[in-house]
């Protein structure tokens, strides 16, 4: 059963340069592959997961927590997906 | 961060004709070597630098928008300037799209806080569709600064 709610989950910025424009792109490219909303939040800042301006607002640098969350059909997979990235270090920086 | 503390005012080129990414990115380059915000003799390697990052994938970031940039060691602070293309640019954006504002930064290796901040900046402004389509209206150098001390003062 594919999951239709909402989940949420804390992620740390492990990026020695923060995250910068590349990391960003693949988190909007994640993001999109998946039709739930998807919202990542730092402290009482929020913006939209699938939108590369928004994400470059928050200046997330090194060591930041954020929190991200999506809303709707396949929330549960696309945090999961998202997690991934910071999990990875983003593969490569 | 302002965008006045970084964009180089005397380096704004407000009717870029440029048909490339790479051409667009020279120009840019050049503009700011003119002014002595990079020295002439780095303004190869920071557009070979520029051109490798676009590699990775583009910096055209949607809305129109491209912010080619590079860290660099012949620079001390970070350095900026800021190009209109009336007829638009194929940057291979995330969109597809043709980009008409573009943003070239130049940061110190070693000051990666700045980088984001500028960043930040940036985007919060991008967001901001009256600077954008103001942005893309004006036609001289002189109304661009205007329009950035707007956007810095939040009067837009």
């Amino acid at each position: 059963m594919s999951s239709s709610s909402v989940c949420s989950r804390d992620v740390v910025v492990a990026l020695e340069n923060g995250l910068h424009m590349s990391p960003s792109a693949q988190i909007v490219q994640t993001a999109q592959r998946f039709d739930c909303d998807v919202r990542i939040h730092k402290g009482d800042k929020t913006v939209d997961g699938k939108s590369m301006l928004d994400i470059l607002t928050l200046a997330a640098q090194h060591g930041t927590t954020l929190t991200l969350e999506a809303s709707g059909e396949g929330a549960q997979e696309a945090v999961d997906a998202l997690e991934k990235l910071f999990v990875t270090n983003f593969a490569t920086e | 961060m302002n965008l006045s503390d970084f964009v180089v005012a005397e380096a704004i080129l407000p009717d870029l004709q440029s048909t490339s990414k790479e051409d667009a990115i020279r120009k840019m380059v050049d503009s700011l070597g003119k002014t002595g915000a990079i020295q002439p003799e780095d303004q190869e390697s920071i557009v070979s630098h520029i051109l490798k990052r676009e590699e990775l994938g583009s910096t055209g970031i949607g809305n129109g928008v491209a912010v080619p940039h590079t860290k660099h060691p012949s620079v001390d602070r970070l350095v900026a300037t800021i190009a209109i293309a009336r007829d638009g640019v194929d940057f291979a954006s995330l969109d597809g799209e043709l980009v008409f504002i573009l943003f070239l930064l130049v940061s110190p290796p070693d000051r990666p806080g700045d980088h984001l901040r500028a960043l930040e900046g940036i985007s919060r402004h991008l967001r901001n569709q009256n600077f954008c389509s103001f942005l893309r209206q004006s036609k001289s150098s002189d109304a661009i600064v205007d329009l950035l001390d707007e956007a810095d003062n939040d009067q837009l």
